[in-house]
C-alpha cells in the first residue's frame, strides 16, 4: 500500500487518489509542427525508477499533484500542488 | 530428446519411466548467431521456433534473463479468443486461433488447448447491441462461432451466475465465442522450446542482455551476463521491460507505459466452471476460468498507475474480489490460494506492435496489453516472418511504431491515447 502525503490533506492511502500519468510531458504551442503534438501525445519516456507524475486526490481535497515515484520501489520522494501559483503559496505560509 | 506418443507414453510405463531424456539442451552461448531473439517468454520461443522452422534458419538464439517462461508467461490468465472486431487485429487473432487448434500436434506436445467457450456477460440494450454488431461482423468474416445468447441459453449453460433480478447489474445475455477457451500456460512454453531447440535453437538461460552494441544504424553485438555475442539480426520480445532494451539500444521513447495486472488462483474446487467468463460493466472489469487442478483462475482491472514492480496492491484484490461475489456468489467462501502480478506493455491504443526499428537489423515485438498469451502463436509466426524476410507482410503492416502519425489507432475499447485505460 503507498501512502502519498497530499500537501492539503495530510498523509491518505493511494486508493483515495487518481493517477495522471507522465508529469514530466511539456504540451507543445498549439500552433505547433504536428509531429510536435504527436510526439507529446504519443511517446513515452516509461522510466524504470524516480519518475515525475501527476495524482489527483479525488476522493479528498480534488487537487491535482506532482508526485515524484519510483516505478519500481514505489518510494514517494516529494508531493507539491501541480499549480505553481499554489505551491507558492504554501511555501509562503511554511 | 524422445518423441511423446501413446506408444512411448506405455512403453515408458511399463519400464519405470527411466527412459525419458531431457526436453532441451543447455548449451554454451556462441560468440555469434544469425539471429538473436531477447525474451525467453512465450512470443520470443515461439518466434525462434518459426524462424527455423518456416525459415530454416538454423543459427538462432533465444536470450531470458531468468528462466523460461518465468516472467508474463508465468503470470497470465491463460484465455484465447479472437473476438476482435477491429481491422487489423481481427485477422490476426483468427489465424492466432487457427494455430492454437493444431498446436499440440504441431509441437507434439499437449499444450492443453480446451475450447470451452469465452461468455461475456452483456447487462444492458445498448450492450446487447454494440456485441451484436461486433460480433455480426466477426460471423461474416470467418468467425462463425460467435453468438449471442439469451438469457435462457445462458442460464442453461452456466447456471450458478449471479442472476438475481435485484442485482446491481442484473444480466440481460451473453456474447459468446464457442472455439475460443484456454490453454495450459507451462506447457505452451516447454512445447515451443523443445519444439525450437530440436530444430537447433540454442536456449540461453540466466542470461540477461546489459548492453547493446551499436555501429551506426545497426546493431553489431549484445553484452550479456554470459558474455559478448554478436548478430546479424536481434528481436527484442521483452513484454513489460522493452523501454529498458530499447533505452539501452540508445533509441528514445516509445508509445507504450508499463503496468502492472494482477491475478489470481483460489484453492482447488470440484468441476464448478465449463467456460470462461468475463463481466465488464461501468468501472468493473473481471474474467474467470476453472484450471484443470480446478483452483479457480481469474483477474480484473489494472493496478491504475504505471509500475516495473512485479508485486500488486491491496485496493485491486479488494476490487477483484468484490467483482468475484457479483458475478459468482458462490465463490464467497472460496480461500485464495495465490496472487501475482506481471509488468505489461500497455500502448497508446490498446494495440500490440510487431515491426521494424529505426535500426537496419533490430526488430520489434511489444505492446500486447493484457492481451500476449492468446497472440502467441501468430506473435511468433509473423515476428519470424519479418525478421526472415526484413519486410512487413501485409497482415502486420498497421502494426508499427508509425501508426500514429499516419493518424491510425486501433483502439479497440475506444478508450484514446492513455495507456491505463486499454484494459
Amino acid at each position: 500500500m503507498i501512502r502519498i502525503s497530499c500537501p492539503f490533506c495530510g498523509p491518505r492511502d493511494h486508493a483515495e487518489f487518481s493517477y495522471g500519468g507522465d508529469g514530466s510531458i511539456e504540451y507543445p504551442a498549439l500552433d505547433a509542427p504536428v509531429q510536435d503534438w504527436h510526439d507529446a501525445v504519443f511517446l513515452r519516456e516509461n522510466i524504470c525508477g524516480l519518475q515525475l507524475e501527476t495524482w489527483q486526490h479525488v476522493h479528498g481535497c480534488r487537487m491535482w499533484l506532482k508526485v515524484e515515484r519510483d516505478t519500481m520501489t514505489q518510494e514517494i520522494r516529494s508531493v507539491t500542488p501541480a499549480h505553481p501559483g499554489l505551491a507558492s503559496v504554501l511555501e509562503s505560509q511554511a | 530428446m524422445t518423441r511423446f506418443s501413446a506408444w512411448n507414453v506405455l512403453w515408458q510405463g511399463i519400464t519405470g519411466q527411466k527412459g525419458w531424456t531431457r526436453q532441451w539442451r543447455d548449451p554454451e552461448p556462441k560468440s555469434h548467431y544469425g539471429v538473436i531473439i531477447v525474451g525467453g517468454g512465450l512470443h520470443g520461443l515461439a518466434t525462434a521456433y518459426y524462424l527455423a522452422k518456416n525459415h530454416g534458419l538454423r543459427n538462432v538464439a533465444v536470450l531470458e534473463k531468468g528462466w523460461i517462461g518465468g516472467g508474463n508467461a508465468g503470470r497470465n490468465t491463460t484465455i484465447v479468443r479472437s473476438n476482435y472486431a477491429r481491422p487489423g487485429n481481427r485477422q490476426f487473432y483468427a489465424h492466432s486461433l487457427k494455430l492454437w487448434e493444431e498446436l499440440s500436434h504441431v509441437l507434439n506436445y499437449n499444450v492443453m488447448f480446451s475450447q470451452r467457450s469465452h461468455i461475456a456477460l452483456l447487462h444492458s440494450p445498448s450492450a446487447i447491441d454494440a456485441a451484436a454488431r461486433n460480433y455480426n461482423t466477426l460471423r461474416r468474416t470467418g468467425t462463425p462461432d460467435a453468438e449471442i445468447w439469451g438469457l435462457e441459453q445462458l442460464k442453461q449453460a452456466v447456471p450458478h451466475l449471479n442472476y438475481a433480478e435485484g442485482a446491481r447489474f442484473p444480466v440481460m445475455g451473453a456474447a459468446v465465442q464457442k472455439r475460443a477457451g484456454t490453454a495450459r500456460h507451462d506447457a505452451v512454453v516447454w512445447g515451443y522450446a523443445r519444439a525450437a531447440d530440436q530444430l537447433g535453437v540454442d536456449i540461453l538461460q540466466n542470461c540477461a542482455v546489459t548492453g547493446v552494441e551499436r555501429d551506426g544504424g545497426r546493431i553489431t553485438a549484445l553484452e550479456t551476463t554470459r558474455g559478448r555475442i554478436t548478430a546479424g539480426k536481434v528481436g527484442f520480445a521483452v513484454a513489460g521491460n522493452t523501454s529498458r532494451l530499447w533505452n539501452m539500444a540508445g533509441l528514445g521513447r516509445l508509445p507504450i507505459e508499463s503496468h502492472k495486472l494482477q491475478a489470481f488462483v483460489s484453492e482447488p474446487l470440484k468441476p464448478l466452471l465449463d467456460q470462461v467468463v468475463v463481466f465488464g460493466m461501468g468501472g468493473a472489469h473481471f474474467y474467470i476460468s476453472q484450471s484443470d487442478k480446478g483452483g479457480m483462475v481469474f483477474g480484473g482491472d489494472l493496478d491504475w498507475y504505471k509500475s516495473y514492480a512485479q508485486r500488486g496492491n491491496l485496493p485491486i484484490v479488494q476490487d477483484v474480489a468484490e467483482a468475484a461475489m457479483s458475478v459468482m456468489p458462490c465463490l464467497g467462501r472460496v480461500k485464495l490460494l495465490r496472487h501475482w502480478a506481471g509488468v505489461v506493455d500497455m500502448s497508446m491504443d490498446g494495440s500490440h506492435f510487431i515491426c521494424p526499428t529505426p535500426l537496419d537489423n533490430l526488430y520489434l515485438n511489444t505492446g500486447w496489453n493484457y492481451g500476449g498469451f492468446k497472440a502467441t502463436p501468430a506473435a511468433g509466426w509473423w515476428f519470424a516472418d519479418l525478421i526472415a524476410n526484413e519486410r512487413p507482410a501485409p497482415m502486420i503492416a498497421d502494426f508499427d511504431l508509425k501508426r500514429f502519425e499516419r493518424g491510425l489507432q486501433i483502439d479497440e475499447r475506444g478508450a484514446g491515447p492513455d495507456p491505463k485505460l486499454h484494459g
